[in-house]
């Protein structure tokens, strides 16, 4: 055991118990969830909707360090991939699990198609021409009426169902949703530390220098992009399922800051700051809803608060999932 | 003819509001490598402010419409300007040394505190800006030009001029131009670092204000969210003619309100129909993405390479 193993094996057995009181609260929860009244199983739905988003937009940002203000794009794409293909508008009434292959790939190409253009961009700029991007997916869905029904957006989508099982009840959508973001958690975090994921943060830490030791940081960049616009869109794709309408509304400016806004503040770069970050800024709102439009003036002075106070987040990378499971199983 | 003469002059004045709002957003990235998302908001409280005290003095103090239109302007831009000096006080300076991403993550919640305590003070439906004096229409050369429309030139290059000189001619201007050159050799220098970028958030958002009170009386209208897509506007402006120049931010901000209006004509015509006037915010960002990846530096920004911005950045 070397000196600095010795060192970090040697933090008291409380950190082992606090793990396992985090671990144990988080099974308690899923498995209360299912007799909650519909009411909280749909904030907990949206709630996993959210962590789901952070979860992708975080492969860009936090992984890769390129600030996406536009990734709310992706998540219509999903949404309205859904919405046109399994509903009456198109009549195309296709199978719930082809939808989500479709968004996926659809969401995998928009990806690619922002990814190419703003590849030497970085910064500031980077984060203008992705709001931009954002902005003009917008107003295009806000304008084509003929094929997304414009601003009234389209309704009547069909019942999701998988292998015959219908998923309707916001129950369902929230054992669908756990395995949807459990499995993007794990491909997060596989995907950070495998060869590509080294690559995102060499390019995070050092762009020139990680291009200098032979890292092909296009090709990196534009993995980061199309995987993140994939895990969106597919959040997009569920989202239409369990809302069966889609709106311009629900795609603007201020939905892409809300889940930037998530991950900076449970802690960049992180899953389980992504977790904290969304129940602090879905779930509060939701506490505070009957204090109306002051929940939303309260949201803005936490952020603000909160960036000041803790610019690591709550959750800093230094305690992430990682360490979490360590201390759990004592490796 | 007429049309064009009309045209034209519509142009120059939204291009002169444009302008007024560009100039901040290129004031404070210059001096402090920031994007202020919160700068939108700055016009929006203009509008409001202005409105508030114009009410006061037309309905309680019974002061002829011109006259308080002068005086709440005058007012208001002022306020707002301490408004804009408080905000970086409390939600940009503690964080000046931190990553470059807190600044502007802040001026996000900033901006959606400010708009959703309008929302609450003012209520969320747009309100009418109501014209305190009869609008005078003159003929010129088959176009007619309004005395409203006289009235935002006549301001707007007023406030232009007065940036001007102050940034080049006077005693302040040179220390804001020694921060934004390099803080930390300002700071060497025993230059008041602090009470320039103090300076910056007073006059950036007083000049937004005031292209926010041009606006709502062009207008008539103002709404708690308005800020939000003129902001943007104005942003890309500030952007197409090179950030962080003060002429620059003129000049881009004339551009698009050139190709705004010639856009807004010429769309439904050129595409017979297909894409129509909504697509003119489509225009403004297509012109933002495609200056970003041709001249990322803007028509009049230091050509610099990408590794001197990197530089520049101070991380």
């Amino acid at each position: 055991m070397s000196v600095a193993e010795s060192l970090t094996a040697a933090r008291p057995r409380s950190s082992r118990a606090v793990a396992f009181l985090v671990f144990a609260i988080a099974i308690a929860l899923i498995a209360a969830t299912p007799f909650l009244p519909n009411y909280y199983i749909r904030v907990i739905d949206s709630l996993l909707i959210y962590i789901l988003l952070g979860i992708g937009l975080n492969i860009v940002i936090g992984y890769t360090g390129l600030l996406d203000l536009g990734f709310v794009a992706f998540y219509a794409v999903g949404a309205y991939s859904y919405a046109l293909l399994a509903s009456p508008q198109l009549d195309l009434h296709l199978p719930f699990l082809l939808i989500l292959v479709v968004a996926a790939c659809l969401g995998a190409i928009t990806g690619i198609l922002l990814g190419i253009p703003v590849l030497r961009l970085r910064g500031d700029y980077l984060a203008i021409v992705t709001l931009g991007f954002g902005e003009i997916v917008r107003i295009i869905i806000n304008n084509v009426d003929w094929l997304t029904g414009g601003p009234k957006g389209i309704a009547r989508l069909d019942k999701a169902s998988i292998l015959g099982i219908q998923i309707a009840r916001p129950v369902d959508f929230f054992w669908l949703l756990l395995v949807v973001v459990l499995l993007a958690g794990l491909l997060a975090r596989r995907l950070e530390r495998s060869i590509l994921g080294k690559a995102w943060a060499a390019i995070r830490e050092d762009q020139d220098a990680a291009r200098g030791i032979g890292i092909n940081t296009t090709n990196a960049k534009l993995a980061a992009f199309a995987t993140s616009a994939t895990i969106g869109s597919i959040a997009g794709a569920i989202f239409g399922a369990s809302q069966r309408f889609v709106s311009p509304e629900s795609f603007t400016l201020q939905e892409s800051v809300l889940i930037v806004l998530m991950i900076v503040v449970g802690g960049i770069g992180n899953i389980l700051g992504i977790v904290a970050g969304a129940a602090i800024l879905i779930l509060l709102p939701e506490v505070l809803r009957e204090f109306a439009e002051w929940r939303i003036l309260f949201l803005g002075l936490l952020m603000i608060f909160l960036i000041i106070v803790r610019p690591a987040g709550i959750v800093p990378r230094s305690f992430g999932p990682d360490k979490l499971i360590r201390r759990l199983f004592g490796k | 003819m007429g049309n064009l003469i009309q045209q034209t002059v519509n142009a120059l004045t939204i291009g002169s509001i444009y302008a007024l709002i560009a100039l901040g957003y290129t004031m404070v990235y210059g001096v402090l490598r920031m994007i202020n998302f919160a700068h939108g908001e700055m016009f929006m409280l203009g509008a409001y402010v202005a409105f508030l005290i114009l009410s006061m003095l037309v309905g309680d103090v019974g002061m002829a419409g011109a006259i308080a239109l002068t005086v709440a302007f005058v007012v208001a831009v002022f306020l707002v300007g301490f408004i804009g000096v408080g905000i970086e006080r409390v939600a940009y300076k503690p964080l000046r040394n931190s990553t470059r991403l807190a600044p502007m993550l802040s001026s996000l919640g900033v901006s959606l505190s400010l708009v959703t305590g309008m929302q609450i003070l003012a209520g969320p439906q747009p309100v009418a800006f109501p014209s305190f004096f009869p609008v005078v229409r003159y003929e010129v050369l088959g176009g007619t030009i309004t005395s409203m429309q006289i009235g935002i030139l006549v301001a707007a290059f007023v406030l232009m001029f007065g940036l001007h000189f102050l940034v080049n001619r006077s005693r302040i201007g040179i220390i804001v131009r020694a921060v934004s050159e390099s803080r930390p050799t300002a700071q060497l220098l025993g230059i008041n670092v602090n009470g320039a970028i103090s300076m910056v958030f007073f006059v950036g958002p007083l000049l937004g204000a005031a292209g926010g009170i041009l606006y709502a009386s062009y207008y008539g209208i103002m709404s708690p969210t308005m800020g939000a897509v003129i902001g943007l506007k104005a942003f890309t402006a500030a952007i197409l003619g090179g950030i962080g120049s003060i002429p620059g931010a003129m000049l881009g901000a004339f551009i698009l309100a050139f190709v705004e209006v010639g856009g807004t004509a010429l769309l439904p015509v050129i595409t017979h129909g297909v894409l129509g006037t909504e697509y003119r915010d489509v225009l403004t960002f297509a012109i933002l993405i495609l200056v970003l990846l041709v001249r990322p530096a803007g028509i009049l920004g230091e050509a610099v390479s990408e590794e001197s911005i990197v530089y520049k950045r101070e991380f």
